[in-house]
């Protein structure tokens, strides 16, 4: 089964990549952007998807510092 | 005294490592896909983009053989120093508490920091400040110690929550800091070197391997090797 698991700063850790983005959006004319952070994105085929969580948990994130989401494609 | 000093792909700053270990002691590289550490009596992880900081700094080399043995070395009670990247990897295996994050400039950044010695009485500091260990280290207002070591990286911002922090700080594991306008990364309280409960595990962002020789500008990295040398030696006798 396909399966995509976003990674990003867990709230309250400063996210410097993100508010480079959010100050640069508006020097392009995009205004009213907030709360932006940017992750990380893992895409896997993976045949038990009940491992998933233990793959974020030991490898795909670091629960310390990030939070994960775990999106199994339908269908 | 004979260290062991880690290489993984990607490492690239082993043979500075090996170079200040040979200045206290023996020492020899352990390729990481060995298990056996050769009956070294203390552990270098040493700098570098183990694995290519793929995923995250450290999150892949903390899986390699070599770690497995590091890591059961480290609950036995062995000292291990985690340099920069090798830092990352100790907090990776939870050997060490908190995370590393990318510095808040978004730069690699290439400095000397001064690091203020919080904590001088432990394995890896014991030999800080002493006189004839290190000739230009000073020593700072507040009769702490204060070393003068290069830095470079651009995932070197320390991060424990505040739980943690509070715990550290109380069992004395806050052992280094930035000295005042030296915290270039952003990291929390300025901290730049951490070691665990037990006081046997011991990281640090900056980089005391690179600054062993007058050549370089400062010889004050050479008294994290020499306490380590004394920390093996006096549990011997």
């Amino acid at each position: 089964m396909r399966a995509r698991v976003l990674i990003r700063p867990k709230a309250g850790i400063l996210d410097p990549q993100g508010e480079a983005v959010q100050r640069a959006l508006p020097a392009l004319g995009f205004e009213g952007v907030e709360n932006v952070h940017v992750g990380r994105l893992v895409e896997l085929d993976v045949q038990d998807p009940g491992q998933l969580e233990s793959m974020c948990e030991k490898l795909l994130a670091n629960p310390l510092v990030e939070d994960y989401e775990i999106v199994l494609a339908s269908g | 005294m004979r260290f062991g000093v880690l290489r993984f792909p990607g490492t690239c700053d082993e043979v500075d490592a090996l170079h200040a270990a040979r200045r206290v002691g023996d020492a020899e590289l352990l390729w990481h896909g060995e298990r056996d550490l050769k009956g070294v009596d203390a552990i270098v992880v040493p700098g570098g983009f183990s694995y290519g900081d793929y995923l995250r700094a450290g999150a892949i080399a903390r899986f390699s053989p070599v770690m497995e043995s590091v890591i059961a070395f480290a609950h036995d009670g062995g000292l291990v120093l985690g340099i920069c990247n090798g830092f990352q990897v100790l907090c990776e295996a939870q050997l060490l508490p908190g995370a590393l994050l990318p510095n808040t400039n978004l730069r690699f950044t290439f400095r000397q920091v001064d690091l203020e010695v919080v904590e001088a009485d432990t394995a890896f500091t014991c030999a800080c400040g002493q006189s004839g260990v290190s000739s230009s280290t000073d020593v700072g207002e507040s009769c702490q110690p204060i070393l003068s070591i290069p830095a470079k990286h651009s995932w070197g911002r320390y991060y424990a929550d505040e739980p943690t922090l509070a715990a550290m700080t109380e069992s004395g594991q806050v052992v280094l800091r930035y000295a005042l306008g030296q915290n270039f990364n952003g990291s929390i309280e300025d901290i730049a070197g951490v070691r665990n409960e037990q006081g046997n595990v011991f990281g640090l962002m900056p980089h005391p391997e690179h600054a062993v020789d007058e050549l370089t500008g400062s010889t004050d990295g050479l008294c994290i090797f020499a306490s380590m040398r004394l920390a093996v030696e006096g549990a011997r006798v």
